[in-house]
């Protein structure tokens, strides 16, 4: 009884929805008078002769592969910083958390004026020091790094308090014992900080790799995708072709690849965290 | 304690010349965080010749704001915003703490592949069910309305994941002498279980609120008017149309727009910072 409207709400717009778009992944998109007919594996052929799909999965893979590992290194060392004696920590704290409680779709106009070119910040900055004028956003080979920036630059924060909020938990008579032991500051953070840190990783880790195919407010501001498909992302190509295109039938075999790989994610994540992580 | 941690803390705490590197680097990452938000206030506070070149001497203005203000409906925006926040947060607060006291602390069959069950949203978010979840809306008929933005997020895992924990902690004993004096399960939960997670209550409120405020893709589907239209959709509405030139007055319509969420971290930075930090450890 105290479960029901929890059980209804998530019926109906999380285990219905995923059924029902693999459902009507095998129909045809209704237009007009014409019905959606059964078309059996029609949408996935496409989508495998789709060069705008493969470009997208993997656009999405190197921004998965380039802005987790960067972001995760980031917050840790900024979390070693706060948590330490610096002068100034408060405000660099501050100054880390706050690009994540600001809406991404704001800071990506910031950051869309920051780019632009012979106006922005970075061009300035750049032609102080000699160098020529870049398009940043508006060239190929670098749009995708650009928008991941973005990325690296708004998570970290975020994964720095969960790596603070475990730092501050650790027992400091580890830290004394270790230098009676007389272990060096690095051999100290490589041998006991940081496997004590791994729940934590694999945390940040899980939620890293749900943002980096969630997220896509950056690429509707900055680049819808281009240029030429340089930015394409799984989601936001989910989004072209089922809002703009109104090609729901093909928008939902996307989305099924989506979800298999959410769901793959979902598989490692059991399987590493349940052998991995025994402090529980 | 605290005087224990720190004397121990500091045992691997860099010195000398380590110390003036680390710092230095710290605050160099600390100011490059800050500088596009920086480079933002500038801009947004100054008239829009000054906005590519940097000096002391341009005057401040606050024409910029005035002229986003009235360039668009950012009152109403504002409005549907906190009706947003505030129906999905009051709707979860309800729904999550009910599914939470049920898997916390009743034995049913089945409760376990029913625990697996909300954890799936954990993984796949409504974010990423936009086609199904539009379909579904239009077939109730709540296309473009507020609550058609909320509604796929109040039964919230997280949220019950979160709460299911706390609730757990409480000692069976209280739970027990509150029976004993004729409580109800409903009013056990009331009179115990709730008072007792009010920090957690907090943090998840607090993160929740930031979540839906910055929310944009689901928004910006369902939505397809000034009434309905919450305040990121109505900046990018407002920054892609014809405008799209002056940066000057869209930096100031972003601050706009961030402003309130802004104001209120900065105001209570530390329970904000602490909020995120309980709700992470699980």
């Amino acid at each position: 009884m105290l479960l029901l409207p929890a059980a209804v709400l998530l019926a109906l717009f999380t285990h219905y929805p995923a059924i029902a778009n693999l459902w009507h992944s095998f129909f045809s998109t209704p237009r007009g008078a014409r019905k959606a007919v059964f078309i059996g594996l029609d949408n996935y052929r496409q989508l495998v002769d789709d060069p705008i799909f493969w470009q997208a999965l993997s656009n999405n893979l190197w921004y998965a592969a380039g802005t987790i590992p960067v972001s995760i290194a980031i917050a840790l060392v900024m979390a070693v910083w706060v948590n330490g004696r610096l002068p100034g920590r408060g405000v660099l704290r501050l100054a880390y958390f706050t690009p994540t409680i600001l809406p991404m779709i704001a800071v990506a106009n910031i950051w869309l004026f920051f780019y632009t070119p012979g106006y922005g910040l970075l061009e300035q900055l750049l032609g102080a020091l000699g160098l020529g004028s870049h398009n940043w956003l508006g060239s190929r080979a670098t749009a995708l790094p650009a928008v991941m920036v973005v990325a690296i630059w708004k998570e970290a924060g975020f994964f720095m308090i969960f790596y603070l909020a475990a730092l501050q938990s650790m027992s400091p008579y580890l830290a004394e014992a270790a230098a009676i032991e007389g272990a060096s500051r690095w051999y100290f953070f490589r041998r006991v900080t940081f496997p004590l840190l791994m729940p934590t990783t694999l945390f940040v880790l899980v939620n890293a790799v749900i943002n980096a195919f969630r997220l896509v407010d950056h690429i509707v501001v900055m680049t819808r995708g281009g240029p030429d498909n340089a930015t394409e992302l799984l989601l936001y190509y989910i989004y072209e072709t089922g809002f703009r295109f109104w090609d729901s039938a093909y928008a939902a075999a996307l989305t099924m690849v989506l979800l298999v790989l959410l769901g793959l994610a979902a598989l490692a994540q059991f399987l590493f965290l349940e052998r991995r992580t025994h402090y529980r | 304690m605290n005087d224990v941690s720190a004397a121990a803390t500091r045992v691997y705490d860099p010195a000398g010349f380590w110390r003036a590197l680390e710092t230095a680097a710290a605050w160099l990452l600390g100011f490059l965080w800050v500088l596009p938000l920086l480079y933002a206030f500038w801009t947004a506070f100054h008239p829009a010749e000054f906005s590519t070149h940097l000096s002391l001497t341009a005057p401040l203005t606050l024409d910029n704001f005035v002229k986003a203000w009235n360039a668009a409906p950012f009152a109403r925006y504002f409005l549907n915003t906190m009706m947003l926040v505030t129906m999905v947060l009051a709707a979860q607060l309800v729904i999550v703490t009910l599914a939470a006291y049920a898997f916390a602390r009743f034995d049913f069959p089945g409760r376990n592949v029913a625990f697996a069950l909300v954890l799936v949203q954990l993984m796949i978010m409504p974010d990423v069910l936009i086609v199904e979840n539009y379909r579904t809306m239009a077939e109730l008929g709540l296309k473009d309305t507020i609550l058609a933005i909320g509604l796929p997020y109040m039964a919230s895992a997280f949220g019950i994941f979160l709460l299911r924990q706390t609730f757990k902690t409480v000692p069976a004993e209280l739970d027990e002498a509150a029976r004993v004096e004729g409580c109800s399960p409903l009013q056990t939960l009331w009179k115990v279980y709730v008072p007792l997670a009010r920090p957690t209550y907090l943090a998840y409120a607090l993160v929740s609120v930031s979540y839906h405020w910055n929310n944009f893709l689901w928004p910006l589907i369902i939505t397809n008017s000034v009434e309905t239209r919450p305040v990121t959709v109505g900046l990018q509405v407002f920054s892609a149309g014809d405008q799209g030139i002056d940066w000057s007055i869209i930096t100031a319509a972003t601050l706009l727009s961030t402003g309130p969420l802004l104001v209120a971290f900065l105001l209570f930075q530390r329970q904000f910072v602490q909020s995120f930090m309980r709700a992470g450890i699980r």
